[in-house]
């Protein structure tokens, strides 16, 4: 327990990195999310086509390998090397955008074929349709599950480690573990509070957000949708 | 149909009452179901439970099958406890082991009919017996047949479930129910999931089962015709309080409270 | 140099496809270590013991909430300095298989609770001894339902394995870094390894998504 307070502060230097590494991943996946989530519904084939080899490209291959492949393959043909942390954030990004497309489109093809008709009836044209009627329900509907992929994308942050960014489990394996041999379950002790911290901060957030939502549709947020989100975690599909 | 034969109906007033409801208190929450109920069936008894939707029927057929447990009171079934166990001459909370024991005793048929439809046919009648009863598989079987050609579905002893109609699942949930050879039966609004076609022939079955075997049968049910020619007495609930316990003949022609002629009324509008 | 090498890219390939041997191990192993230790939490989390329940619920809620290479590390550092030294290979299917355990224990969960109520009360009403409620009515019923949904998780740990270059296990991603660290091209190698995880996982979802089809629509 001595060396308790040195590797606080060597885990804590790392804390910077990885919520960088987060913040940046959840913003690009966000964007990446609804953009590819929106064109994989577009009528046109050739434009669903296209997205879907970005969406199942991603998933169906390995994270790390996506990252060593931009990280180590990319400068060799483009000629340039992205920075450490630059590089993680965009492979975390491309990497659960993919992922996150899926959540778009299932929650707005969920909404009831009712909910198109009503719209219709109203004579809204199709931009309208869809940001004053479909949106807004089938936002409520993504939340649970985008919250657990903003904490898969925490915890993917981890691997960022093999390519050097100095982030808190790199902090733990490079720093601490050869300094100080004999503390290793107090080292990943804390290494792992921090992680769950960092996971209840997302969800803390994501659950405001839910309530914010649900109010705004006159509901309650729902606890079946976070339970079944919660079964289909890492792989939503 | 000719009323049943009345004097098979007041056994209970020589031998031990089959059923006992002493002082039975339910409550869901702050909601009370069934408030100081308080009655006997004898044995072989066919009692019909009848009364407006929240009433309390069915709770009390789920307090017989243990679905539920009571706040006040207690029951009993074939002169042991069922909601409580009697522990060194103190009544104690029952255990597992013990209401597996009494349950055994007891038999349900449900309204959504609840047949497993991971099994066959014969695969739900055989459940309880093997794994229950201890019955050989050929014991089993051969009882699984028998009950089969009582209710008509010999031949669908091989089918699944879902390749059944709804009287036939529930004719299949009938003989499952009768192949623990129980002492005591409880139908739970079996035929209101079924199409109106379907309802005679499942309750003309019940009706051929009561009158050739001894089963104490409680029954809940909508069916009016069917509680007046298939019962021996009929109770008539009302804010979970038995508001008129009579004989069919006279419950239904005669009855003593407006509230009763007027749910008559209401249910044999339709 | 050509941006890329066919006759580098053939004389490497044996080595990358005897490395997804060990990949394709780890997974299989993990898998039932996570199917079986899954199912495990998922009925004791639903018999509701007192204080194991908590004790399960917040082992999950870690495991969930932090990162596999940091569970990986936990495994090979800590373990031996309490006597357990287990080889980079089993510390990967063990990481892999708790990791994934804790995931599979919530589809099975699901498939538990989406069992109609009536189900258990005709068992009741059978008087039907608990161990074969589970075995003979319940589980019988969830498992096939929950089926996809546990591919996907298999699939999920296949991607995960290459984590475990980490602490040393040779499987395609570290062969791949190692026969580029030999020759200084490392095109070939990570797309080769990227190329083998597409052409075994997206075949092995869509077979996932097939079945959920013939499921959702029996």
């Amino acid at each position: 327990m001595d060396n308790l307070p040195q590797i606080v502060s060597v885990l804590g230097d790392g804390i910077p990195e990885t919520v960088i590494a987060t913040l940046g991943g959840v913003l690009l996946t966000i964007v990446l999310s609804f953009g590819a989530g929106l064109l994989l519904l577009s009528p046109s084939r050739t434009v669903r086509g296209v997205t879907r080899v970005y969406v199942e490209g991603f998933r169906g291959t390995s994270e790390v390998v996506q990252l060593f492949w931009i990280y180590f393959v990319l400068p060799v043909l483009v000629g340039f090397q992205l920075l450490p942390l630059f590089a993680g954030i965009v492979v975390l990004g491309l990497n659960h955008g993919a992922y996150g497309a899926e959540i778009v489109r299932g929650a707005i093809r969920s909404v009831p074929r009712a909910q198109y008709e009503g719209a219709i009836a109203l004579s809204l044209s199709p931009a309208q349709r869809m940001r004053r009627v479909i949106f807004p329900q089938a936002f409520v509907e993504m939340l649970p599950p985008f919250n657990n992929l903003f904490i898969q994308l925490l915890k993917s942050t981890a691997i960022l480690a093999l390519i050097t960014v100095p982030e808190v489990t790199r902090q733990a394996r490079e720093v601490l573990i050869p300094n100080y041999g004999s503390d290793t379950l107090l080292i990943f002790g804390v290494t792992f509070v921090i992680y769950l911290v960092l996971a209840g901060l997302i969800t803390l957030g994501m659950r405001l957000l839910e309530r914010v939502a649900s109010a705004r549709l006159g509901r309650r947020p729902s606890r079946a949708a976070r339970q079944a989100a919660k079964a289909t975690a890492g792989v939503a599909s | 149909m000719p009323p049943p034969d009345t004097t098979a109906s007041t056994p209970g007033s020589t031998t031990e009452p089959m059923i006992v409801f002493d002082g039975v208190e339910k409550r869901f929450g702050s909601n009370v179901v069934l408030k100081d109920l308080s009655f006997t069936v004898a044995p072989g008894e066919h009692v019909t439970l009848i009364g407006p939707s929240g009433s309390g029927k069915t709770t009390i057929l789920r307090l017989l099958m243990t679905l539920e447990q009571l706040d006040e009171g207690t029951i009993s079934v074939g002169g042991r406890y069922l909601s409580h166990e009697l522990r060194g001459g103190k009544l104690t909370p029952p255990r597992e082991k013990y209401l597996r024991d009494v349950r055994k005793h007891i038999g349900m048929v449900f309204q959504q009919f609840n047949l497993f439809p991971n099994m066959t046919v014969r695969g739900n009648l055989i459940e309880g017996p093997t794994r229950v009863l201890g019955l050989s598989k050929a014991e089993a079987n051969s009882r699984a047949e028998e009950l089969l050609d009582l209710v008509g579905l010999k031949e669908k002893i091989d089918a699944h479930p879902t390749q059944l109609s709804g009287g036939q699942q529930q004719r299949v949930a009938i003989a499952r129910a009768l192949a623990m050879r129980p002492d005591v039966l409880l139908l739970d609004e079996v035929t209101s999931a079924l199409d109106p076609e379907l309802v005679t022939g499942v309750l003309k079955l019940l009706q051929d089962i009561g009158e050739s075997t001894d089963i104490t049968i409680l029954c809940v049910t909508h069916e009016m015709g069917f509680a007046r020619d298939f019962s021996h007495r009929v109770m008539m609930f009302d804010g979970g309080r038995v508001l008129e316990d009579a004989p069919p003949d006279k419950l239904f022609t005669d009855p003593d409270h407006q509230r009763t002629k007027d749910f008559l009324h209401a249910v044999l509008d339709h | 140099m050509p941006l890329w090498d066919w006759n580098y890219a053939f004389d490497i390939l044996p080595d990358l496809l005897l490395a997804l041997v060990t990949t394709i191990e780890i997974t299989v192993l993990g898998s039932v270590v996570a199917l079986l230790l899954g199912l495990v939490f998922a009925v004791l989390r639903r018999l509701h013991i007192p204080v194991l329940d908590q004790v399960l619920w917040a082992f999950v809620e870690v495991v969930r909430s932090t990162p596999l290479l940091v569970q990986v590390f936990f495994l090979f550092f800590v373990l031996p300095q309490f006597g357990i030294t287990l080889s980079a290979f089993v510390v990967g299917v063990v990481g892999l298989g708790i990791h994934y355990a804790t995931y599979t224990s919530e589809v099975y969960r699901a498939g538990i609770d989406a069992i109609p109520k009536g189900q258990w009360e005709a068992c009741t009403a059978l008087s039907l001894p608990r161990l074969r409620v589970w075995t003979g009515v319940i589980l019988p019923q969830a498992v096939p339902r929950v089926l996809p949904a546990l591919g996907n998780y298999v699939i999920s740990m296949f991607k995960e394995v290459p984590l475990l270059l980490a602490i040393g296990v040779v499987e395609v991603v570290n062969e791949a870094r190692e026969l580029g660290s030999l020759t200084f091209r490392y095109t070939e190698p990570y797309t080769i390894a990227g190329l083998l995880f597409l052409l075994l996982s997206y075949p092995a979802s869509m077979l996932v998504r097939r079945l959920e089809r013939r499921r959702a629509a029996a």
